[in-house]
């Protein structure tokens, strides 16, 4: 085989190993949306129909409108971006000005303060979740979205702090000086030259913490009972409760579930996994 | 906020520079706040949330797994009550404890073993692709990583559906003589995978590593962008073989990454919920929990024995912190060695 004839082949090699993962990656998603659509003689079937040959809408149609356990999935999608947007708003300042701190200040227990991050990405959320429930139920938060949101807003926090700090360090601080030389108070050289400058780093982090928020299974199970107050991780169960699973369903509501998700991550995922490493990479 | 205020900034805390400033005239604007503040400030709310909800739970739920905390004590019609290391022996004699805590360490080994095996690998393949086809394939794997965990859960569960599902379809397929020889059956439909602790884990590792190999990739991708094409020049000329170069020098540049990596994937394949408890259905099959579900199963069933779960929470969140303890001493050790 000459040289250029090894090369060619390498090429198709590697491209064909990429196709197959690309593949193997996306099937199951691919699966899911095309079961969406597929009416059910086509879904219950032992055979393999690739892609749904009678197209149809019925199974969106019927969980917006019938949904489960009593309401409409818009409710529950609704509840799960409440959740998710206020955790965000909530979380995302409180990140920034910690970041600031740690990113910008040399301080007594700053160490101790990046060490008890790290520690708290550890912790089991179901360690936590035992107390909470019992203080949540005190403070009457029981039933509430805003009991999710101060939760999350926990969950998040530490993760997006060490996130958004490396975005912070990034700034030269030379431009803060400058400001400040020129007569900028400290709230108008956070606002005015480091805020624009974090932005896109914030809206990594925030897009991160209203996935996690989003996501997020365990609490909602537990400090919900209403099912008007249902997220979607929660709702999606219900279907399971049914007898003779509704397949068609349960793909679609996955799938309204997953589609925000999906294109918010695909925003920002290379942000993401810069922040994620950062430590790693840099030292 | 306007900057007219030129009132000069006094107190005697004022630092090297700022006097500096002060003698060229600067017009400044007060801030209330001593300097060496500033920091502790800005750090207020993080604290008072890191603090509210995420130490002083960990702190209770410890105080928890040793009182009796069941219905009468939560809705406070009778006090705590101490039973000293009571749930800990109760759930010590329980085999549900025991097979919660071996699914639990069986499934975080092989899984996050796997993830970094199939993670790096496909990393590498990704360096190696021109640059329109990793970015295609970057894409698809982003997807993965992106599904919600209880759509996870769901997708997969319907892949391996006993009745309808594409798996069994799959393994009809295969050839009745091989399918015979490998497995001793040759008609698959029907094969209710989730109702057995071991396939049910079978499915669950798949879910888990399909969604978190695509992060190993990327993170190694990044990390491989940045070593020096010269130290491959100089390898190849030096007759290093693929195998024998990513030992030498990928790896090793790598270590920090990987570190990293495993320490998180350890971390996040210890919790594993949602999944599992999407695929189950709840909380079915008793054999199959982790220690996640089977504290919440203790914690929140009828009547309610919050105290146990407590105990089970605790005893995860110990193997969580002595795993990346040893893991992170370990690391620091090579380190120093070297």
């Amino acid at each position: 085989m000459t040289p250029l004839a090894r090369k060619r082949l390498a090429k198709i090699a590697l491209n064909t190993a990429g196709t197959v993962v690309f593949l193997i990656a996306v099937f199951p998603v691919y699966w899911m949306i095309a079961t969406s659509f597929k009416e059910n003689d086509q879904i219950f079937t032992t055979e393999f129909i690739p892609f749904p040959t009678h197209f149809t809408f019925d199974h969106l149609d019927r969980v917006l409108t019938e949904g489960v356990a009593g309401n409409s999935i818009w409710v529950y999608l609704r509840n799960s971006a409440i959740v998710a947007l206020g955790t965000v708003l909530v979380g995302s300042l409180f990140a920034l000005l910690a970041a600031t701190a740690v990113a910008r200040f040399r301080f007594k227990g700053r160490t101790s303060f990046l060490i008890g991050l790290l520690v708290a990405q550890m912790v089991p959320a179901e360690a936590l979740l035992i107390p909470l429930f019992l203080r949540i139920k005190q403070l009457g938060l029981y039933d509430h979205l805003l009991g999710l949101i101060v939760i999350n807003v926990g969950l998040t926090l530490p993760f997006g702090i060490w996130m958004l700090r490396t975005f912070v360090a990034a700034v030269p601080k030379s431009l803060e000086e400058a400001a400040w030389i020129d007569g900028a108070s400290r709230f108008t050289t956070f606002w005015k030259v480091l805020f624009p400058l974090v932005a896109p780093g914030l809206v990594a982090t925030s897009i991160f913490s209203f996935i996690t928020a989003w996501n997020e299974l365990i609490f909602a199970l537990t400090l919900i009972s209403d099912s008007s107050g249902y997220t979607m991780p929660v709702a999606l169960q219900y279907f399971f409760g049914q007898r003779g699973t509704d397949w068609g369903a349960i793909m679609a509501s996955s799938t309204l579930m997953t589609i925000p998700v999906v294109i918010f991550f695909l925003l920002v995922q290379r942000r993401m996994v810069s922040g994620l490493v950062a430590g790693a990479v840099k030292g | 906020m306007t900057n007219t205020s030129t009132i000069a900034r006094g107190g005697g805390t004022s630092s090297a520079p700022e006097r500096r400033r002060r003698r060229s005239h600067r017009p400044t604007k007060a801030s209330g706040l001593p300097p060496r503040a500033v920091p502790y400030v800005l750090l207020i709310p993080g604290i008072l949330v890191i603090a509210g909800l995420l130490l002083y739970p960990m702190i209770q739920v410890v105080v928890m797994s040793f009182q009796k905390v069941g219905l009468a004590q939560i809705s406070g019609k009778r006090p705590t009550e101490w039973v000293g290391w009571e749930n800990y022996t109760k759930i010590f004699e329980n085999d549900i404890f025991w097979s919660s805590l071996r699914n639990t360490v069986a499934f975080a080994v092989i899984t996050v073993t796997l993830t970094l095996a199939v993670g790096t690998a496909v990393g590498v393949l990704l360096n190696r692709l021109s640059k329109r086809m990793s970015t295609f394939v970057i894409i698809g794997i982003m997807g993965a990583w992106a599904v919600p965990p209880v759509a996870q859960g769901a997708i997969w569960g319907w892949l391996f559906n006993a009745e309808a599902g594409i798996v069994n379809w799959l393994l009809n397929l295969l050839p009745d003589w091989l399918s015979q020889a490998l497995f001793g059956r040759s008609d698959w439909t029907g094969e209710p995978w989730l109702n057995d602790p071991i396939t049910i884990y079978l499915v669950l590792i798949m879910t888990v590593l399909w969604t978190s190999f695509p992060f190993v990739s990327v993170s190694v991708l990044a990390g491989l962008k940045s070593i020096p094409a010269e130290l491959y020049e100089a390898a190849r000329v030096d007759g290093s073989g693929p195998w024998r170069t990513f030992w030498k020098i990928t790896f090793p540049l790598l270590k920090p990454v990987f570190t990293v990596l495993t320490i998180l994937s350890i971390i996040w394949d210890f919790k594993v919920f949602s999944q599992l408890y999407t695929l189950m259905g709840g909380p079915t099959v008793r054999e199959a929990f982790n220690l996640s579900v089977y504290s919440y199963s203790e914690a929140f069933r009828s009547p309610p024995k919050m105290g146990s779960g407590a105990a089970i929470a605790v005893v995860l969140t110990v193997i969580l912190l002595i795993v990346t303890a040893i893991y992170v001493r370990q690391m620091v050790k090579s380190e120093e060695v070297q």
